[in-house]
């Protein structure tokens, strides 16, 4: 396999994951603006853990979505208690306040940066976003997914069922914080050099926009976001200035004919399932 | 040294008080936050530098980049909160987002990513009061946001446009109930929001001589602390959220550093969201209500 195709698919794997950290929250009602900051802990902690522990890659990987996971949660509790915008002005604060300490933390570099001795390959990375996204088939077909998309169909009414909105909110954030974590912690490894200036808001947006435009309905919305928008400027020969410019006119096309993202509960009904009426729990 | 810093700092935040007017009109009317406030930031910026460079007066350039934001903005307008009222409510935020990176991208395209230095027809002044050096461009700048603001809450406070836009603000359904035609009376807020951005972007690029395509990223995520700060929807809080910021900042610069800036300054929008989310003045348009 080239180089340059291994580098295409090693970014498809790192945001088709990102993706997914950012779909969590977004179907329990939290528009999370703070990804960057959770994908830059993660990757800090690991690039840490092997640097000067002298840790392998995947348990410090592993640690460090852990660590990103906790962090999450103890977050999670504050900026909860916000709501609509304010929370998403919240993450958007915090995941700036994360990286603003990172360039204040000179046992990591600092604003130099911060090289990653200890690499990981492109299959280890294929696998783990296979795992993640077995992993999330895996949730949207228990009793936590069914739960959490009734609360992304109407938060009212699921609260009325008896459900408990702020545990699932809860959990929905922190485990796409840890998911986040684990994106950074990959990045770290494959690219062997972390900035914290390059997780700002910005790479947080994109993330979100993936999402939005790939669908929040179903699972599988994320998986096909990251890959058009990982895939298509790849595609689209020309300076990556153009690349941007079709990027932006086709949200914009996108949001006009088909706001709920291009894959939709009716749209697998109608490809895969068109001779049941009634739709199995597709989440 | 110590009132040098604050005035330095109050001068640094009549530039994010703008901005911030800008984000917290659309918000408190619209309830929806206008990512293309940057874009259209920066575009006033980048534009000030070419047309000077071309060698229009200044007059003529201010009028120009004026219009130009008005109409940016009405454009906006088409493609955002006018989808909201048929689909979702994160359609206008991710719309405008687009709007961003095309805006952006654009200038990329025709301008290249270098800073561009401006030529000034003028002379950069100074005044100096006792021991403070006060800019006289940054000055101005001050009095023109503070000028346009109150102009901006007499005309929501006074006129028949200004009664449609808060009965709007309270309660878009209920406003159409009783006869406001929110379909004309929006595109006028927008019309007005993106003069207001236009304004803010050629008075940065006159006082700090430089503009830049990714100008508009840093400066409005300090609009929208201020905003925050200030007490979303409320335009005197904006003002006031903006200066906190200019002067939260060079204090922080004077006292840890520049790196440790955005600790602080977002340090402090995360304190206000958890402690006070409705700001320093409260939420709600023009002041006081709701």
């Amino acid at each position: 396999m080239s180089g340059y195709l291994e580098g295409v698919l090693v970014l498809l794997a790192i945001n088709v994951i990102l993706a997914y950290a950012a779909f969590l929250p977004i179907v329990a009602g939290q528009l999370n603006l703070g990804i960057a900051g959770f994908m830059a802990t993660g990757a800090y902690i690991s690039a840490y853990l092997t640097n000067a522990h002298g840790w392998l890659p995947l348990p410090a990987a592993l640690a460090a979505t852990v660590l990103t996971a906790a962090l999450g949660l103890v977050v999670a509790f504050p900026i909860l208690r916000t709501r609509g915008i304010y929370l998403a002005l919240a993450t958007f604060a915090f995941g700036q306040v994360v990286v603003a300490t990172i360039l204040n933390l000179n046992v990591v570099g600092g604003a130099s940066g911060y090289p990653v001795a200890a690499h990981l390959g492109f299959p280890v990375i294929a696998a783990i976003a296979v795992v993640v996204f077995a992993a999330i088939y895996w949730l949207f077909h228990t009793r936590f997914g069914l739960s959490v998309t009734a609360v992304s169909d109407d938060e009212l009414v699921a609260d009325q069922m008896g459900l408990s909105v702020r545990w699932l909110q809860t959990a929905a954030f922190t485990i796409g914080s840890a998911i986040a974590g684990l994106a950074g912690a990959l990045q770290a490894h494959h690219f062997s050099y972390i900035e914290a200036q390059n997780f700002n808001v910005l790479l947080s947006i994109y993330v979100v926009l993936y999402v939005l435009l790939g669908g929040t309905q179903t699972i599988y919305g994320p998986l096909l976001g990251a890959a058009v928008f990982t895939l298509l400027p790849e595609v689209l020969r020309g300076s990556a200035q153009w690349r941007y410019v079709i990027f932006a006119c086709l949200i914009l096309a996108l949001m006009t004919w088909r706001p709920q993202g291009v894959v939709t509960r009716s749209l697998l009904r109608r490809l895969f399932d068109w001779r049941r009426p009634a739709p199995e729990a597709a989440t | 040294m110590l009132a040098q810093q604050l005035v330095n700092g109050l001068m640094l935040g009549s530039v994010y008080a703008l901005v911030a007017v800008a984000f917290t009109f659309t918000m408190g009317i619209l309830k929806f936050l206008n990512f293309s406030i940057p874009g259209i930031f920066m575009i006033a910026g980048m534009f000030t530098w070419a047309m000077l460079k071309a060698g229009w007066s200044l007059p003529a350039v201010v009028v120009a980049v004026l219009a130009l934001g008005a109409v940016l903005s009405w454009i906006v307008e088409r493609f955002t909160w006018r989808r909201m009222r048929a689909g979702d409510h994160f359609i206008p935020l991710v719309s405008s987002m687009a709007f961003l990176i095309l805006l952006e991208n654009l200038v990329l395209v025709a301008w290249g990513s270098d800073q561009q230095r401006l030529v000034l027809p003028f002379q950069s002044a100074s005044a100096r009061v006792g021991d403070l050096v006060i800019g006289v461009p940054q000055l101005v700048g001050l009095a023109l946001a503070v000028g346009v603001v109150w102009a901006l809450d007499l005309v929501l406070r006074r006129t028949r446009i200004g009664r449609a836009v808060r009965s709007i603000a309270e309660d878009a359904d209920t406003a159409t109930l009783l006869g406001v035609s929110v379909g004309r009376v929006v595109p006028v807020v927008f019309v007005i929001g993106g003069v207001f951005t236009a304004l803010a972007g050629v008075l940065f690029s006159l006082n700090y001589q430089q503009a830049s395509p990714f100008m508009g990223e840093e400066v409005a995520l300090k609009g929208i602390s201020a905003m925050v700060i200030g007490g979303m929807g409320n335009i005197w809080g904006a003002i006031l959220g903006g200066l906190v910021i200019g002067v939260v900042e060079t204090a922080a610069i004077h006292w840890f550093g520049a790196r440790a800036v955005d600790i602080w300054v977002y340090g402090l929008l995360l304190a206000i969201l958890f402690v006070r989310p409705t700001g320093l003045l409260g939420g709600g348009l023009a002041g006081g209500r709701a």
